[in-house]
């Protein structure tokens, strides 16, 4: 619980912290909310040697809606986008999932695009955004590039995002068909045990702690997209999974709990 | 006015709430130095080599030390445990820090010093240990079989054989000619305390003046006093513990540690303050836990299911040495093992056992959960066998047919001081609408839900106001059951209790202060208590066991009664009265029948003070004292339901409803009683669903952070419906009997029963705690996983 030394530089824009990545490599590492390094600095499970501080670039805090899309700065705290009346009305799905994330002083802290940068395979936010069809605006030293969310997660807390790059900015699309967010656990703060989201009434599946990134639930789209039933489209909610196994969940039991709470999922989205 | 039974609110939480309470790590001094542990890193290992000399070099390090080191010259003595439960009881040396074994993960291997937390914990990573690790005993089972030796000097992992077993054969005749039967065994899971502040201590040497202040986060100031000057050798008249703010104990905190002793003996010989505080992890894996039993229990009963026999065998897992009262705490339990029933027969023996893990210890309700949870779930089972009610089976066992008791002898011999729980059940039924659930249940069941009703029932009992001293000290125990009180008026009229109990959360200065408010009739805002500083309360022996109330609150009453004795006495002097006639009303003190002659007794303290006008040979000032040996123990009961929705797809529990009907005699503060059935009820449905401490094969904890281990949160805690019955108690004046553990008694029991009566439709006769969704989708699917894997 006590971290090792480190220095701290405060960021003053997302160019300085682009910058300031560029000049220490891999040592350094961004600081968000802290929500998820800050836990493993203490475990000393992770030791950066410079934390560059973004917490501050307010500029990248905003949720607007824009030509059919909704733009959501990376910095936005998940209570705003609990809070978010944008969301709301456009895509209430991310609006809800982030009234899920932890506890009030997480979601106080916690930012979107830390939590999808930080690739937790057990996080809310991240799954959503994959369910969603999202994409992520990431910058670096050489401009700034998108990547498709069903690109971006490559393994467990890894990304395709450079060590000299950061999330600026989240796209999802306005998506107001039918939703659901399933969240097993046994305490509401911890992390889903299994989790799965629904977005435009089963378009768009995701697994969330169901494989070493977040998950699109293919086999359970394609079943809804070639009009099978709820029932039928969980019946193949495990396939092409790898689920982990911990003191909550075995791999047989995590597997049982997708198929449960697809078919959950999508009821409760509409999908009969 | 009576302010006793009032809700008062508690005096220590404005002072709490806005952030002015002292905690250890509130407390700075200069040129502390802060401790890091070496802990070992696996279970059981030969302590080959330990390598200081890179931690030495390390920046802010002032000393490193291995156990060999310290052997010489900073501790005396081993460290102690002062329960040694049978004359035969093993009792292997446990250094504060190991010497040439490591036996548990945790176990200190090596101290660094350090001039601030960070440099220590830098430092500790450089301290290079070489293990020759050896086989290593993970289970109780293990430690049965006794192939692998944790202590090979002693020859075997028992530890003691204890056993209340008067007649064993009538025990086991009356077993093989009972027409029903239950036997059945129950795993006790380890659990760990979890204290809202974790341990911390501070040692603060004079070395001009000779002395030692060792500040600790501890349940026991007084206690540790003592055992620190026998394991260092410091003077006992040397030595001031205080316990400052506290927050919250269990019973982790009433021990004596390693870090304590560490710290009095280097801060005595480096002349400096050496402080440390547990991170989690440490809390989790090194600090004691709670529970770790194997429980084997059988019921003999007749045709009616009338109980004619209980038989229990405990299998208790010492951990890798025996801490302050390690062995003593199942028994604790063992006389409580009929729980609230008639039997003729009863036989009960413990076995404690060595294991390479964390050692165990109290932790609230100290091995009478256990007791209630096994009596309690086999009597449902017995319920079951002989086809009747969970509630018609207890009420044909319930002592004295449920009506009221005093002064029953029991079939473990001894003497309940009073009981009623037949209307104890009664009120629970109604409160919680039992009658409705048992119709929703089966209507369910009908419709072929998927989400399925339970009602568990418990009805406990527990032994509080630890205790009569000479019982204790047949027992073994190393220590008396007394509690000291003084209480004295100042010369301005206000009052100062000093009591020997030492609170660490349960709002003694609140209660205290509403005893001496009731009894002199005056402001409880004119009362102050001082406390938790031997300095100040030099006779004491602290806080557990339900037992502060009981005994040290009882004794403040006793001297109270001394003291408006006094009072009375220098008024009816003054007034030319016979003491006799003096009464005390509403504060005022009058000859009886002449409401002109009324003096505040608060102004009697100035009369006191100067002596002016006392009766010849009266020693002047108004201070009385008592020190108070309880004659029995207090008995408090009650009957909690547990409501519970199990979901058949996913396995998980929801608790939807929860009653407690609790006795704990005479209350002193309703709000305060109330906060702890709250506490306690969640901390034992805890136990039932989320909590556990879970170890590898090779002994590993593997979940050493509340990320893992599941201490439920606000969002999780169930509502929660509390309702009293008053019988009091027959043991003490006041009539009161202690709520610390009694939540905790019945609510694994009920919460358990209730996931099983859920289940029974399902096949499913019990469920290994704590019931975690995994766990009862597979005891709810054991046939079709069976089949498919």
């Amino acid at each position: 619980m006590i971290p090792a030394a480190f220095d701290y530089a405060v960021a003053e824009s997302a160019e300085h912290a682009i910058s300031l990545l560029g000049e220490h490599g891999d040592e350094a590492k961004l600081l968000a909310g802290g929500h998820s390094l800050l836990p493993m600095m203490k475990f000393r499970l992770a030791t950066p040697a410079v934390l560059v501080d973004v917490g501050r670039l307010d500029d990248l805090r905003y949720i607007r809606q824009e030509n059919g899309h909704i733009a959501i700065g990376a910095l936005t705290r998940h209570t705003e986008l609990e809070h978010s009346d944008v969301l709301g009305d456009a895509c209430p799905l991310l609006k809800h999932v982030a009234s899920l994330v932890g506890d009030p002083s997480v979601r106080h802290r916690g930012t979107l695009g830390g939590t999808l940068a930080h690739s937790d395979p057990a996080s809310d936010l991240p799954a959503a955004v994959l369910a969603l069809g999202g994409t992520l605006v990431a910058k670096g030293p050489n401009g700034q590039r998108e990547i498709a969310a069903n690109d971006f997660f490559t393994g467990y807390f890894e990304s395709v995002l450079a060590d000299d790059e950061m999330l600026t900015e989240v796209k999802v699309p306005v998506a107001t068909g039918g939703w659901n967010y399933q969240k097993f656990n046994r305490r509401a703060q911890d992390w889903a045990i299994v989790g799965v989201a629904v977005a435009d009434g089963g378009a768009g599946v995701s697994l969330v702690n169901m494989g070493s990134t977040p998950l699109r639930a293919s086999a359970v789209e394609a079943a809804i997209a070639g009009g099978a039933s709820a029932a039928d489209a969980a019946a193949v909610a495990a396939e092409g999974t790898n689920a982990p196994s911990d003191l909550n969940a075995e791999p047989d039991y995590r597997e049982h709990l997708a198929r449960v709470l697809v078919e959950r999922a999508l009821n409760a989205a509409g999908v009969d | 006015m009576s302010v006793i039974g009032t809700r008062m609110l508690r005096k220590e939480d404005p002072a709490l709430l806005v952030g002015e309470g002292k905690y250890i790590d509130d407390i700075q001094v200069e040129g502390q130095l802060w401790m890091g542990m070496v802990r070992s890193t696996v279970a059981h290992a030969k302590i080959a080599a330990v390598d200081l000399s890179a931690a030495l070099e390390q920046p802010g390090v002032v000393g490193a030390y291995t156990g060999a080191d310290l052997a010489d010259g900073y501790w005396i003595a081993p460290m102690p445990c002062a329960w040694p439960v049978t004359p035969d009881m093993h009792n292997p040396p446990h250094h504060p820090v190991a010497i040439d074994t490591a036996r548990y993960v945790g176990d200190i291997v090596a101290v660094v010093l350090a001039d601030s937390r960070y440099a220590a914990a830098d430092a500790v990573e450089h301290v290079v240990v070489d293990y020759d690790e050896l086989p290593v005993v993970a289970t109780i089972g293990d430690a049965v079989a006794d192939e692998t030796l944790v202590h090979p000097d002693l020859g075997t992992n028992k530890c003691y054989t204890w056993a209340l077993d008067p007649a064993p054969d009538a025990t086991a005749a009356a077993l093989d000619t009972a027409p029903h039967r239950v036997s059945a065994t129950f795993k006790q899971q380890r659990l760990i305390p979890t204290a809202m502040e974790p341990r911390g201590v501070l040692a603060i040497p004079s070395p001009h003046g000779g002395d030692l202040t060792l500040y600790s986060s501890s349940q026991i100031p007084h206690i540790l006093k003592v055992m620190v000057a026998a394991t260092t050798g410091i003077p006992e008249h040397s030595i001031r513990v205080i316990a400052p703010s506290v927050g919250g104990g269990f019973g982790a905190k009433l021990n004596v540690n390693a870090d304590e002793i560490l710290a009095a003996a280097l801060a005595t010989k480096l002349g400096k303050p050496v402080r440390w505080t547990e991170t989690r992890t440490e809390a989790a894996g090194s600090t004691t836990q709670g529970r770790g039993q194997v429980q084997h229990i059988e019921l003999g009963a007749d045709e009616n299911g009338k109980l004619t026999a209980i038989r229990v065998k405990l299998e208790a897992d010492m951990g890798a040495y025996l801490q302050l009262i390690t062995p003593g705490v199942p028994l604790l339990g063992g006389f409580l093992y009929h729980g609230v029933y008639e039997t003729p027969t009863f036989s009960f023996t413990c076995e404690g056992y060595f294991t390479n893990l964390t050692p165990t210890d109290a932790y609230r309700g100290a091995g009478r959960p256990e007791a209630c949870y096994a009596i309690e779930r086999a009597m449902d089972m017995l319920a079951a066998e002989v086809g009747v009610s969970a509630t018609e089976i207890r009420r044909r066992n319930y002592v004295n047919g449920g009506d009221a008791f005093e002064n029953w002898e029991s079939p473990a011999g001894i003497v309940f001081d009073s009981g009623h729980y037949g209307p104890s059940l009664d009120a629970a039924l109604e409160a919680v609408g039992y009658d409705e659930l048992l119709a929703e249940q089966a209507a369910r069941r009908t419709e072929g839900s998927r989400t399925q009703l339970g009602i568990g029932i418990c009805t406990y009992v527990e032994i509080c106001g630890l205790a009569p001293s000479r019982v204790l000290g047949s027992l073994g125990f190393g220590s008396g059951g007394w509690e000291h009180a003084t209480v004295r008026m100042l010369p301005t009229g206000m009052v100062e209790v000093v009591s020997g109990s030492t609170p660490h959360g349960q709002g003694h200065e609140t209660s205290w202060a509403m005893i001496v408010a009731d009894k002199l009739g005056i402001d409880p805002a004119h009362v102050t208590v001082l406390h938790s500083d031997t300095a100040q309360s030099p006779l004491g022996l602290d806080t557990y066991g339900s037992r502060s109330l009981a005994v040290g609150g009882v004794a403040i009453d006793m001297a109270l009664d001394k003291l408006v004795l006094k009072a009375k006495a220098i008024v009816a002097h003054q007034l030319e009265a016979s003491v006799d006639d003096i009464q005390l009303e509403g504060g005022m003190l009058s000859v009886a029948g002449q409401p002109d002659t009324a003096v505040p007794i608060q102004g009697v303290g100035f009369e006191a003070f100067t002596a002016h006008n006392l009766p010849d040979g009266m020693e002047p000032n108004l201070q009385e004292a008592v020190t108070y040996d309880p004659p029995n123990f207090a008995f408090p009961f009650g009957t909690h339901v547990c409501v519970v929705e199990v979901d058949e797809d996913t396995g998980n529990t929801r608790v939807r409803d929860y009653v407690a009907v609790d006795d704990c005699g005479v209350q002193i503060n309703p709000l305060i009683v109330e906060g702890q059935v709250h506490g306690g009820v969640v901390q034992g449905v805890a136990q039932a669903l989320w909590e556990g401490a879970v170890y590898d094969d090779d002994a590993n904890l593997l979940n050493p952070s509340l990320l893992d281990y599941l201490v439920p949160s606000a969002m999780e805690v169930p509502n929660i419906t509390t309702s009293f019955t008053v019988t009091p108690s027959t043991s003490n004046q006041l009539g009161v009997k202690g709520v610390g553990e009694a939540g905790t008694i019945g609510s694994a029991a009920a919460a358990i029963n209730a996931v099983c009566d859920a289940l029974s439709e399902n096949g499913v006769t019990d469920i290994e705690m704590p019931a975690t969704p995994q766990r009862v989708w597979r005891a709810l699917h054991a046939e079709e996983i069976g089949a498919a894997s």
